[in-house]
């Protein structure tokens, strides 16, 4: 029997708010990348402007979460599962804010045509992508597996970060405008990188909320 | 071989495979625990659990309940408190009770902290005036009482009578207090006071105590104990009990989803 049903019903609309949270933000990205592949200035406009939307998704998580420690005293399990909700949504935040830099490096870019076909910045971003919906499905399932799995798929991004690292240097040249670009593709990889990272954390904040113990997945 | 108080451990108490029967009932379960000086350890589990009667194991009150019987070892500074040879006086001078509800003596505030140290032979008025302001200033109730020390007592607050209770207990310098569900009769801010008590004489004594309220368990204590049935499921620092128990029935308890 559950002597605090209401508290826990709380819980459980909590997870499903950062659960919505999690899919816009799966949105955003993938949103970016295409916006950057074709040069697509309104999709990145569009992007910028849901900044403010997601902000407020963590606010009203931060807040709930707040409210609930405050007025309900959670303990063990209950506790991780505010606890990983705050540092989630912060993450999931994080990871729109890049998504919102990439649709600004289209914005800066508009106009221009790309230097080259992009292939591994498309192949990273779904990647990326990729380790952001296994983050999540790990949370929903409470998967300490799949959460521990991300690790390596940290890895192969790193990988593709250092091969595009090396193309761009490769690629600079004399001609400023050309070098802004390949900057600014650069910059995009980078910002992929970091959202990648940040799965890395959910990760981390799924094993811990499960066993209540941590462990690094971005060593 | 000799017995020497060092020999064994550096436990405060050291209990042993407890059991505990109240005629054919049992009511512990083979308890073991080790309590650390100079700490605070709470007991939590629901009502009935055996909590507080495994703390009356400890200074021997159940002896006074007919029919009970126990076996096991329960060991203060490493001496057997169940030896033929002990003392029992002397022994709950050493381990002392503080209970639920405040029990003041129908004396004055002056004589209520008295009444431990006269027993105990001291009858020069110097000598109890010192201790007396001692016992009540580490007690945190001196300021409150300074100036009508020779009132009865029985016109205090709640709080401020199970301060005064601590505060009798202290008299007799005890090195281990036992709490019974110490502030489950007092207001809130009178409870924070009692916590906070807890807390100043942590460095100076030896505190294990009962409580309902888990929230002041996680707030004072060092180590928590989580019986369930009478037996001591899990024991551990507090800080982990609180945030990621090891056993699933102690998570169930402490989360509500038990019944």
């Amino acid at each position: 029997m559950d002597t605090r049903s209401n508290f826990h019903q709380s819980l459980e609309g909590l997870q499903a708010d950062l659960l919505n949270m999690g899919k816009k933000v799966e949105g955003l990205i993938h949103d970016a990348v295409q916006s950057l592949v074709n040069m697509d200035k309104q999709l990145a406009e569009e992007i910028v402007a849901s900044d403010d939307l997601v902000d407020d998704m963590l606010l009203s998580i931060e807040e709930s979460c707040l409210r609930l420690i405050a007025l309900q005293q959670p303990m063990a399990t209950d506790l991780r599962i505010i606890s990983t909700a705050l540092k989630i949504s912060t993450d999931l935040e994080r990871i729109a804010d890049h998504a919102v830099d990439i649709a600004k490096v289209t914005i800066r870019l508009s106009g221009q045509e790309l230097i080259k076909p992009l292939v591994d910045i498309p192949l990273m971003a779904e990647k990326a992508r990729e380790m952001l919906v296994q983050s999540i499905a790990a949370y929903t399932e409470r998967d300490v597996d799949l959460a521990a799995s991300l690790a390596q798929k940290d890895d192969e991004v790193d990988h593709l970060y250092g091969k595009i690292f090396q193309e761009v240097r490769g690629m600079m040249g004399t001609d400023i405008e050309d070098n802004r670009q390949l900057i600014h593709l650069l910059l995009v990889a980078q910002y992929l990188e970091r959202v990648a990272d940040h799965t890395t954390n959910i990760g981390e904040s799924v094993i811990y909320m499960v066993v209540g113990k941590r462990k690094d997945l971005n060593v | 071989m000799e017995k020497t108080l060092t020999q064994t451990s550096t436990s405060k108490i050291h209990v042993e495979k407890l059991n505990l029967f109240y005629g054919t009932h049992q009511a512990l379960f083979d308890v073991d625990i080790k309590v650390k000086p100079q700490s605070i350890t709470a007991f939590i589990g629901p009502s009935g659990c055996g909590k507080s009667t495994f703390l009356r194991t400890l200074n021997r009150m159940n002896d006074l309940i007919n029919g009970v019987t126990i076996n096991g070892k329960v060991l203060v500074d490493n001496e057997d408190i169940y030896a033929d040879t002990v003392d029992i006086e002397s022994l709950r001078k050493r381990v002392g009770m503080v209970f639920q509800r405040p029990n003041p003596f129908p004396m004055s505030i002056f004589d209520n902290v008295a009444y431990g140290p006269r027993l105990h032979g001291t009858s020069k008025k110097a000598q109890l005036q010192e201790i007396v302001e001692r016992s009540l200033r580490q007690a945190v109730l001196w300021d409150e009482v300074k100036d009508r020390l020779h009132k009865s007592a029985l016109g205090l607050s709640g709080g401020q009578q199970q301060r005064l209770c601590i505060a009798r207990l202290l008299a007799v310098e005890p090195d281990v207090l036992l709490m019974d569900e110490p502030t489950s009769a007092l207001d809130p801010i009178s409870t924070l006071k009692v916590e906070e008590l807890s807390q100043s004489l942590k460095s100076s004594y030896t505190i294990i105590i009962v409580t309902h309220n888990m929230q002041q368990a996680a707030r004072i204590s060092d180590t928590t104990a989580f019986f369930l049935n009478g037996k001591m499921v899990e024991v551990g620092e507090t800080n982990s009990i609180f945030t990621a128990p090891k056993e699933k029935q102690t998570e169930d308890y402490i989360t509500g989803r038990f019944g």
